[in-house]
């Protein structure tokens, strides 16, 4: 009897002991870390692409260049796209670079495919410049586009640049003119002109504090201008830190604006497309967006105060180093390619791709890629135009507030903004926050 | 029935299934979450072991404190407003309903039926400011009273979320009371009224204690689940203003899937298991002292 109740513990400890071990075992090596691309065969058998579900214009005109100028390349790869909420993207990219699943283009965000990012590291993240140069087709990125994806991923190119956009402020110019109001090149003038706008009973500066990077925007614009163009990057390697107290100074100078009245009340609930609304429906003489506000200010539909929508850069503050024409500039989502996917199909891709996007972007919508525009585009909107202009004549770019956050940072400074607008935290506290997170990042 | 029970081989062909299936989806995966709390690293960087490191962390995070302390605040709360409504609405239907009581007992519990996604937008065009006042600030405005901005501030976020979870989950509440009280044999009742028992001392002397199981359980339920919210919470404040309604399943889920740090993901994992269990067990301990002995 005491020799089966012996034997029958010993079984027991035997099982939870090789239990909890196979488990440990198990979970440790769930991911072998480091594995390199195998060289590119076709192994694809169609050019999938996973991007966002908030992201509507890559997937329509790559739709478009599949039935016409890409036909030949669709009919040995077809297209197939899928798209997921912006919300859990970045879960879904997880898990499927887990498996080794990824398809052929994801949008996989910053962190991770930035030089060493956990995509990066293990190999998942094809190098565009190089394929490019391969492809003899380095040259169909514009020269901006190049610059800004280096500056952003520490000097490798992660990413396709499917959009390219410049973030400014974009104002009515009817209200200002009704206001004997000109466009305002220093923060002063800024201030001034709100104040007459709200004096007027007008609406200065609408944003979403829903989304909260139309808010925190406002600092990274400010920085640049006060600090100069390496504002963020002192941050980033260590030269400086968001609690200094020029960077202090410039999350108070937009809590400013605030507490002075000139953002909406309720600036909280508001969401994204209702802040644009508010724009282009007149409601709002001001809004920091991108150029990527062409697409609603070139449809007719949406775009209600028509000519009225006009940009300009974000202005100068007194005494700062930055230049009021170096514009915040990004490449649009990240869309990168797998390595494992790629091959002389996906290489053919690649190549019509690169040779009609910008063209057709321009044609289709009126907003700009990282492509050059090939062939001539016709009637380009008068304020695609100016802004096509701006960017020519812009000699330099800098990033933008989060662009060298790591995902926590990066999170908080969008969740924290609207508290930070309405004056729930402190300029400081919202600085000491997002200092935190990139001190304490595992 | 003790043939079949003293036969081992009948035993196994009973329990073994169930059994298996119990290891399968909940043994394992503690087992394995504990594994990954030891851990640091996600699926695609792999796994670097920390011993109790995550602990530590979580032990001195400021904000893993803040999440616990909302979880304990936003369960006492919803327990106790959910169990005192579901007694209420419960003894309505069997004391002055009656057998009317179908109609309202349905329409109380057709919120719990409804998706959360939905019932989260309800709420906040409910108590909307901006751009666009909602029902609840028109009815200030015309009482004469300032509109409120619910949704710009901790507390009002809280209220919000309090009253929606209250009004999603108080027909499930009340029904299981319900099913409780109906359980009350008549004789018993009509033998306290007799002995003259009415209204209040009724309800504190015989109702209550005939209720008490079913009421216990109802209270084990209903602070399980608060302990663990999540899906209203991201519906309607996504954790915010700030993280001023992030309660620690949110924080679990924005580590592991939104900082990617799938180790210490876990330990808040780990942490909530804890807490579910420690208040479970607190209930039932407390509910098994003798009353008889006072």
């Amino acid at each position: 009897m005491i020799k089966n109740v012996k034997r029958r513990r010993n079984l027991a400890l035997t099982v939870t002991a090789c239990l909890s071990v196979s488990v440990l075992a198990l979970s440790g090596c769930a991911q072998a870390s480091g594995s390199q691309p195998t060289a590119g065969g076709d192994t694809a058998t169609k050019l999938s692409i996973l991007v966002t579900t908030e992201n509507t214009q890559v997937p329509a005109e790559l739709k478009k260049l599949a039935d016409k100028q890409c036909s030949t390349q669709s009919q040995s790869l077809p297209l197939s796209i899928e798209q997921a909420p912006s919300a859990s993207i970045q879960e879904k990219i997880q898990l499927l670079a887990g498996q080794d699943a990824l398809p052929v283009m994801f949008a996989a965000g910053n962190s991770y495919i930035d030089k060493g990012g956990d995509l990066q590291k293990n190999g998942q993240i094809l190098d565009v410049e190089g394929t490019f140069k391969d492809l003899g087709i380095l040259d169909q990125i514009t020269p901006s586009a190049l610059s800004t994806l280096k500056k952003l991923y520490t000097d490798t190119v992660p990413s396709l640049p499917f959009q390219y956009n410049i973030e400014g402020i974009w104002y009515n110019k009817k209200i200002f003119d009704a206001n004997n109001i000109a466009v305002p090149t220093t923060w002063s003038e800024l201030t001034a002109a709100s104040e007459k706008l709200k004096k007027a009973g007008v609406t200065p500066i609408t944003a979403s504090g829903q989304t909260g990077w139309t808010i925190s925007r406002w600092i990274g614009a400010y920085l640049f201008r006060s600090l100069g163009q390496n504002a963020m990057l002192d941050v980033k390697e260590g030269r400086a830190k968001l609690t200094d107290a020029k960077y202090v100074e410039a999350a108070k100078a937009i809590q400013d604006l605030a507490k002075a009245g000139y953002f909406p009340e309720g600036v909280s609930g508001i969401d994204y497309d209702t802040a644009n609304n508010q724009f282009l429906s007149g409601q709002a003489a001001m809004m920091y967006m991108g150029s990527w506000l062409l697409a609603k200010v070139n449809d007719p539909a949406q775009n209600k105060i028509g000519d009225a929508a006009q940009f300009m850069p974000f202005p100068e503050v007194s005494g700062g180093k930055g230049k009021i024409d170096e514009y915040p500039a990004n490449a649009g989502s990240p869309t990168s390619v797998n390595p494992k996917m790629y091959g002389p199909k996906v290489g053919d891709w690649i190549k019509c791709i690169a040779t009609n996007y910008g063209a057709d972007s321009l044609q289709n919508s009126g907003t700009f890629s990282g492509f050059k525009v090939n062939g001539t585009v016709d009637a380009v909107p008068p304020i695609t135009a100016d802004i096509q202009k701006r960017i020519d004549a812009s000699t330099s770019s800098v990033l933008w507030f989060e662009a060298l956050f790591n995902a926590k940072a990066t999170q908080d400074a969008k969740d924290y903004a609207a508290a930070f607008l309405t004056g729930s935290t402190s300029a400081q506290d919202y600085m000491s926050l997002l200092q935190k997170d990139l001190d304490t990042a595992h | 029935m003790n043939s079949v029970l003293g036969n081992k081989k009948a035993i196994v062909v009973l329990l073994g299934p169930a059994l298996l299936v119990f290891v399968g989806v909940m043994v394992i995966p503690v087992v394995w979450s504990f594994a990954y709390s030891l851990y640091t690293g996600n699926v695609i960087r792999g796994f670097t072991f920390v011993g109790f490191d995550n602990f530590v962390r979580l032990f001195n995070d400021d904000e893993a404190h803040e999440a616990f302390f909302f979880t304990l605040k936003y369960s006492v709360v919803v327990t106790a407003a959910q169990i005192v409504l579901g007694y209420a609405l419960a003894l309505l239907y069997v004391f002055v309903l009656k057998k009317s009581s179908t109609f309202v007992r349905t329409m109380v519990f057709f919120p719990v039926v409804l998706p959360t996604v939905a019932v989260s937008l309800l709420f906040s065009r409910f108590f909307q400011f901006a751009p666009q006042e909602g029902p609840i600030n028109s009815l200030l405005k015309f009482l004469g009273a300032d509109t409120i901005d619910f949704m710009a501030t901790g507390p009002g976020s809280f209220l919000v979320l309090v009253l929606m979870d209250l009004w999603r989950s108080q027909g499930f509440y009340a029904v299981l009371l319900y099913a409780g009280l109906i359980d009350i044999p008549d004789e018993i009742l009509d033998s306290a009224r007799v002995d003259g028992a009415k209204g209040g001392k009724l309800l504190r002397h015989i109702i209550l204690p005939m209720s008490l199981p079913v009421l216990l359980s109802s209270v084990v339920f209903s602070f399980n689940s608060s302990l663990k919210v999540f899906d209203s919470v991201l519906a309607l404040t996504r954790g915010g203003p700030g993280n001023d309604t992030t309660p620690l399943n949110l924080f679990m889920y924005k580590t592991s899937f939104l900082y990617s740090d799938y180790g210490y993901g876990s330990t808040i994992a780990i942490l909530i298991t804890v807490l579910c269990l420690v208040v479970t067990l607190f209930i039932f301990r407390s509910s098994r002292r003798d009353l008889t002995k006072d």
